[in-house]
């Protein structure tokens, strides 16, 4: 009964936002005002629904019920609980769901608590996000069914991935989707205001809190995303410029230029068609990831089951949603007026710069991702584009990026001049020199972009704190420090990848037990290697020890066979032993006919700063929402106070 | 160009996006990438020995009059104990086949090759797979047809099954 609920629950939802549509569409027209009202409580009836179908499905796993096909296919009854419960959206029709709910939820987040958009705008807001909730639940129930029962019953079911049996499963791709999928309501807020032609400060300020939300997710999922990959794949990188992580970076860079240019709107009024622009792609980009990952159109090591029929639908929708909200904006934004103008020398012009770059980082992963595609598509040829690509391409653009992300919030709004300039920057400029002379000293042979990377992370971190300087740190605004902690965390996560570029130090050995390795200033002893094993695995466990300086500590790489699902499927478990200057990473490989056991070790000083970093950057946003919430409050608590 | 036109640049270009994906999804699905080189000369190189007292491997040496097999393969690779059997047969038929080590030690290979069968002709030893890389392979193992001219005349890529032999055979007779 619980399947037919949940598919109960998911009908009755799309219903709803097709009411919601409707009810929206026709109310926007003069003389049936009425109609507004119903709209807010349709709205957030449809997330329940939505989140209990999630629950239903939820449940399901929970319970192994074995008659549900997407649960034979995925689940098994003795895995450990978490992952019964993980393995819902470890899957193409479970991911898809939460998608549909997460995009419901944060409709009706909106429908509940926005309460600054003008009614009208916020109407045809609800009906945008109404609209795109209708194609994603059109794809669950007519391509994707997560309910589907299936008969005869099995016995047991197939397993979940071994892969993706870590905690990680838990976390990653719930946060990741708040934010992916979160980010729809920029998008349908920009449908909104094109619609009601309604952009200006008002709207940037309304749109603000929900890009920052989403944008926080989408910075911690992309975070956890990439140590989860350092340590479960046991590769030892932290970003492969897979197509998938590059799904999710894109949002995330549109994202983050969008957060930038409304504050141009919110506060001078400025960039406003841009702006529209941005929440427009941000949203896009998570459609296009989507469809480039449920296509298989693109391999990836997180391509699940590939059907061409899937993808074909979900092109209709892209072509419908961003075709539709682009032609929309060619007709209407032609008729916004055009902000309040500004000097290059300012506040507005540092932030215009940072969206260019970020514009420009996010053509230049887009033409990487997509490049192989074109090809094909007009020649015939296959081929691949890789990191050195990517790398070589997006690390400059991102280098620059970083420094004028150290100038900008030193610069006044609307004029400043470039001398006042120099010497509020000259002290972060010439740590940044030090630095650089100090790496040429200590480290000669360091390769160009990690070398700028190190050095301009040093002087951006000092430039970072530099808007606190000589102000009274108590009446300092919570949004100002919050955009100095996600600028110093760009510091800090730049100083870990150019450190763990330039510095990681890597050997491959066939060790017999009792031999020593010598990595960076550690020396490993490989004490030999034992059996464990844990409720659905088996393992080769190595036994090693690594001393540096007097202190050692042990280390247990293993090799897991997961004995179910069957067959029995290798996984490496890496052994990373954190330290306060980086992580000692080993991964075990296969035994040879002497007994000797292929041992895989990276020493990668500082890695540990790019996860910080990341976190940092979540922190400073949630500082920032929190600020402004705040700052909202304020004027009417005082008001109150003045008044008793 | 007017503000009005540039306003429709957005739809334009994503209309184009739409057009590349609609073809290489509905386009048929084979996810492997061959090598640019085939049909055409193998880069110049020369590889010392991977061993001792075995010949090593030239781009010179695959000029010389017969077609033949370039293995790629390593001492570390799991599916090149797989294909080993398949490559002996190959031998065993006559197809002179010539090898590739990549990233291999000498002591390792003599390991593998007294484990698994040695059916190599020359072993040449690309330490830091920059002849892997020029020929245009990405993965080991991999398995080129060298016609008598030094010309890449066909491209198999991973271990090759039971199943891979006639294809791999009629490429070598074609390249006589």
């Amino acid at each position: 009964m619980i399947a037919e609920a949940g598919l109960a629950a998911l009908w009755l939802a799309a219903a709803l936002s097709l009411l919601q549509l409707v009810l929206g569409a026709a109310g926007l027209r003069p003389g049936a005002e009425r109609l507004l009202p119903m709209v807010r409580p349709v709205a957030v009836a449809q997330g329940i629904l939505a989140a209990l179908a999630f629950g239903a499905l939820i449940w399901l796993f929970l319970r192994t019920d074995l008659s549900v096909r997407l649960v034979a296919a995925n689940s098994h009854s003795m895995k450990p609980w978490l992952y019964k419960f993980a393995g819902a959206w470890g899957n193409h029709e479970g991911s898809m769901l939460l998608w549909v709910t997460v995009l419901a939820v944060a409709g009706a987040a909106v429908a509940l608590f926005e309460r600054r958009l003008p009614r009208s705008t916020l109407i045809a807001t609800l009906a945008a996000q109404a609209l795109i909730g209708l194609g994603f639940y059109a794809f669950l129930l007519f391509a994707s069914n997560p309910f589907t029962r299936l008969s005869p019953v099995p016995v047991e079911g197939n397993g979940l991935n071994p892969l993706l049996q870590d905690p990680g499963l838990a976390f990653h791709p719930p946060t990741l989707y708040f934010g992916y999928v979160g980010i729809s309501i920029a998008f349908s807020f920009a449908v909104g205001a094109l619609v009601t032609r309604d952009v200006g400060p008002a709207f940037a300020r309304a749109m603000r809190p929900w890009v920052l939300a989403a944008w926080i997710f989408l910075t911690l999922g992309i975070t956890a995303g990439s140590y989860w990959a350092y340590y479960e794949l046991g590769w030892g990188g932290w970003w492969f410029w897979d197509p998938v992580e590059n799904a999710s970076l894109m949002p995330w860079l549109a994202a983050t230029a969008l957060l930038h240019s409304v504050t141009v709107l919110a506060t001078r009024d400025g960039l406003r068609a841009w702006t529209v622009m941005l929440a427009v792609v941000a949203f896009s980009m998570s459609m296009i990831g989507t469809f480039l990952v449920r296509s298989g159109i693109l391999t990836s090591v997180h391509a699940f089951a590939v059907d061409p029929r899937r993808g074909a639908f979900i092109l209709v929708l892209l072509l419908f949603y961003i075709g539709g909200a682009l032609a929309l904006y060619g007709l209407r934004v032609g008729t916004v007026k055009e902000g309040s103008k500004f000097d290059f020398v300012s506040r507005e012009g540092a932030l215009v710069a940072n969206n260019l770059l970020l514009s420009a980082i996010l053509g230049i992963v887009f033409i990487g991702t997509l490049y192989p595609l074109a090809v094909e598509a007009v020649t015939g040829d296959k081929l691949s584009v890789g990191p050195p690509y990517f790398n070589s391409a997006a690390g400059p653009v991102a280098l620059l990026l970083a420094a004028i992300m150290a100038a900008g919030p030193l610069l006044r709004w609307r004029r400043d001049r470039l001398r006042a300039l120099v010497g509020r920057i000259a002290l972060p400029i010439l740590i940044s020199a030090a630095a650089a002379f100090a790496i040429v000293l200590l480290a000669p042979g360091t390769r160009i972009l990690p070398f700028l990377g190190l050095a301009l992370a040093l002087g951006v971190a000092t430039a970072s704190v530099a808007p606190l300087w000589g102000r009274n740190l108590r009446r300092t605004p919570l949004f100002t420090y919050g955009m100095v902690i996600a600028h110093l965390g760009i510091a800090v996560a730049l100083a870990g990848m150019a450190s763990e570029s330039a510095f990681t130090k890597e050997t491959l050995v066939a060790a017999s037990p009792g031999q020593s390795i010598a990595i960076g200033p550690f020396q490993v002893r490989f004490d030999g290697v034992e059996p464990v094993a844990g409720t659905n695995w088996t393992a080769i466990e190595a036994r090693l020890t690594a001393t540096r300086g007097g202190t050692s500590w042990p280390l247990r790489p293993q090799a897991r066979l997961f004995s179910l699902p069957p067959p029995p499927t290798p996984t490496s478990e890496a052994a990373i032993q954190t330290l306060w200057d980086g992580q000692l990473y080993v991964a075990i490989g296969d035994e040879d006919s002497q007994g000797r056991w292929q041992l895989r070790l990276w020493w990668k000083p500082f890695v540990t700063l790019i996860w910080l970093g990341g976190g940092m950057i979540a922190l400073g946003g949630l500082l920032s929402l929190i600020g402004r919430f705040r700052r909202e409050r304020r004027p009417r608590a005082e008001a109150a106070e003045a008044e008793a | 160009m007017s503000r009005r036109l540039i306003l429709w640049v957005p739809l334009g270009l994503f209309v184009l996006f739409l057009a590349v994906i609609a073809a290489g999804l509905f386009a048929p699905a084979e996810r492997t990438v061959p090598s640019a080189l085939v049909g055409q000369p193998v880069p110049e190189f020369d590889l010392a020995p991977g061993m001792a007292g075995r010949p090593g491997l030239s781009s010179a040496a695959l000029r010389r009059g017969r077609p033949r097999l370039v293995n790629i393969f390593a001492s570390w690779c799991v599916p090149c104990r797989q294909e080993a059997p398949q490559l002996a047969a190959l031998a065993r038929r006559g197809v002179p086949i010539e090898g590739i080590a990549v990233r291999d030690r000498p002591e390792d290979l003599a390991r593998f090759l007294a484990t698994y069968g040695d059916p190599f002709r020359s072993i040449g030893a690309d330490v830091d797979r920059r002849v892997q890389m020029e020929l245009g392979s990405a993965g080991v193992p991999e398995t080129f047809v060298v016609d008598g001219r030094g010309i890449i005349r066909h491209q198999h890529i991973g271990a090759i099954y039971e199943a891979d032999i006639p294809a791999i055979l009629a490429a070598y007779e074609a390249a006589r």
